[in-house]
């Protein structure tokens, strides 16, 4: 018996020594941001490493706004109108068709929904080519239309919508219809209100996805005023002069937003994620 | 005052409505299942046409025509831009380099993400704590991550945080990525990626783990199945069958799509390029050769289906079925 508990404390030790550890190497990229985020250059540069700098530069976090070479506030204001613009209309035009698509009884819905299935095929950036031909053809090349209209009619989140909707009950809607609702009115006044928790899953998920994409951006942001901040910060590791304290901190400012949605909306991000398993 | 829309439900015909020709009235058009499937539909439907159809049927088209600079194209080229892209050592080359980084990174990332979502789900205590560390890389977009390593973790010159732990220990500088020779370059990159994916899959096997009921392990145990190795071999694996493959899958689409942390920590350099950028090069680089740019995103494709579709037969989407 205490032989065995005391293999239990030892295992037990060994369990957290490891996940410790393992934990330590993901956690260094962060301490790094930190630390050369508020340095200075010749901290950063300096001949011994320095841990930690012991003079905080706070003032380090106004810089990237400052930078005449790289709008980063621009970036930045460009990111959120694209993430969250991009996550409302996914949200609004696949959530429609997954409920059409599951709920609505209709003669050829199979064919339509094969025609869905068949785009997962096709992985989206692999087309970014042609897709690039067709919105440049309709003038769409540093616009907001053309950094988010493309990017709304994703297969595989309807296709997840479909899916959700199969095991949503049915009496629910069907009493709603039967009350007078119609399809319409029972979906934004029954199936919606109910499905709530779906919809942040797919919303987080969404906005992440969103927020970090980087070849569509790349591709369609020709003039900087429509970069969005993934494409800023990727000029800067091109540009001819380096200011290291400059880029980690627009690099920390930009990856704050999708921290805070992690931190307070992770319930819904984990549990989408294990109901789904999407990204990119 | 709802007898109406009852009955409209049941039947398209409703009492109201004039029976001989149901679906002329608004309220009995709103009513009806087709207008409803379209309504609902439509809008996704049109523009899965617009933005998804009609860019790969057009990328089709081009394929087989001479298009540089144009994306209306009159000469018809039949394979020769296939056969220009395949000659092109570039672009073979990053598919059969491609096909490696596949093949070495897809099991690397599977393992890892599985033995952390073991640990972790061995954990008693600080369990949300280590979980949300090990999740956290999923915020970073890989231009980020591509960002910290290129230029403070695996920066090349003395001040970066490799050389400098490497240096305590009296080893020269690496110049991690603007060298090919050693190729470094790929030591930085599989890092960046492991980082970037591992915890998101972690999230993964953990609910998978959390489903596989107890009494398999209570009824092993009892038959003498020993703790570790012999649990993990035969009951673990097994139930976690679904989930890898779904993982896999989702590993192996991610290789050969690799872009961003290629096109950012490999800037200027003529090693290590994946397929898609060599195809952003061929089709938005100096030459606009849509053409030959649109043969390769065509063979990609085609390639990815098939590895696709050889995964699901070896691993067996099926068979997963029954573990759940």
């Amino acid at each position: 018996m205490s032989r065995a508990k005391r293999g239990g404390v030892m295992g037990s030790a060994g369990l957290y020594l490891a996940t410790g550890v393992a934990a330590l190497f993901f956690l260094v990229p962060f301490y790094l941001l930190v630390r050369n985020a508020l340095s200075t250059d010749p901290q950063i540069t300096g001949e011994e490493w320095t841990f930690f700098p012991t003079d905080l530069q706070w003032g380090n976090i106004t810089e990237p706004f400052r930078d005449p070479t790289v709008d980063f506030g621009r970036s930045m204001v460009n990111s959120l109108v694209v993430g969250v613009l991009h996550t409302l209309g996914t949200l609004l035009v696949c959530s429609l068709a997954g409920y059409g698509l599951a709920r609505i009884p209709y003669r050829h819905a199979n064919k339509v929904f094969y025609a869905v299935l068949v785009t997962l095929m096709v992985p989206a950036a692999v087309t970014f080519v042609p897709s690039f031909v067709l919105v440049s053809s309709l003038g769409w090349v540093d616009s907001y239309r053309g950094l988010i209209v493309p990017g709304l009619f994703s297969g595989f989140t309807c296709f997840l919508f479909r899916q959700y909707f199969l095991g949503f009950p049915r009496e629910l809607d069907e009493a709603a219809r039967v009350d007078g609702l119609g399809y319409w009115g029972a979906y934004w006044r029954v199936v919606v209100p109910n499905s709530l928790n779906f919809f942040a899953a797919i919303a987080t998920i969404t906005f992440i996805n969103g927020w970090n994409s980087f070849l569509w951006p790349l591709v369609i942001g020709q003039d900087p005023s429509a970069w969005t901040v993934q494409v800023a910060l990727s000029s800067y590791m091109t540009n001819q002069t380096v200011n290291y304290h400059l880029i980690f901190m627009a690099t920390a400012i930009s990856i704050l937003p999708l921290l805070l949605v992690f931190l307070f909306l992770q319930r819904w991000l984990v549990q989408g994620i294990a109901q789904t398993g999407i990204k990119g | 005052m709802s007898t109406t829309t009852t009955k409209d439900v049941a039947r398209p015909a409703g009492p109201g409505a004039s029976p001989v020709r149901p679906r002329r009235g608004p309220r009995a058009l709103l009513g009806s299942r087709t207008f409803n499937f379209w309504l609902f539909t439509g809008p996704f439907l049109i523009g899965l046409l617009v933005f998804v159809y009609i860019p790969i049927g057009w990328s089709v088209w081009l394929s087989f025509f001479e298009a540089r600079f144009t994306v209306t194209p009159e000469k018809f080229t039949g394979f020769d831009n296939y056969r220009q892209i395949l000659r092109n050592g570039n672009f073979t080359g990053a598919l059969v380099t491609f096909t490696v980084f596949a093949a070495f990174i897809v099991p690397t990332t599977w393992a890892v993400s599985l033995g952390l979502a073991l640990l972790v789900n061995r954990l008693r205590f600080l369990r949300a704590f280590f979980r949300s560390v090990f999740f956290l890389p999923t915020a970073c977009s890989y231009v980020a991550a591509s960002l910290i390593w290129k230029m403070s973790l695996f920066n090349g010159v003395r001040f970066g945080l490799a050389n400098t732990v490497l240096g305590w220990f009296g080893v020269e500088n690496i110049a991690w990525l603007a060298d090919p020779d050693p190729p470094w370059y790929w030591l930085v990159i599989v890092t960046a990626r492991l980082w970037l994916q591992s915890g998101f899959y972690m999230i993964l096997f953990l609910a998978a783990l959390q489903n596989i009921p107890q009494e398999l392990y209570e009824a092993a145990a009892i038959d003498g199945a020993k703790r570790g190795w012999q649990t993990f071999r035969y009951i673990t694996l097994p139930q976690l069958r679904a989930t890898s493959t779904a993982v896999i899958l989702l590993l192996l689409v991610a290789a050969y799509q690799a872009f961003d942390e290629f096109f950012n920590l490999l800037s200027r350099t003529t090693w290590g390029r994946p397929p898609l950028v060599e195809l952003y090069y061929t089709a938005l680089g100096q030459n606009q050769d849509y053409g030959a740019g649109s043969a390769g995103a065509v063979l990609l494709t085609l390639l990815i289906c098939v590895v696709t579709l050889f995964q699901g037969k070896i691993l067996g989407f099926g068979r997963g079925e029954e573990s759940k």
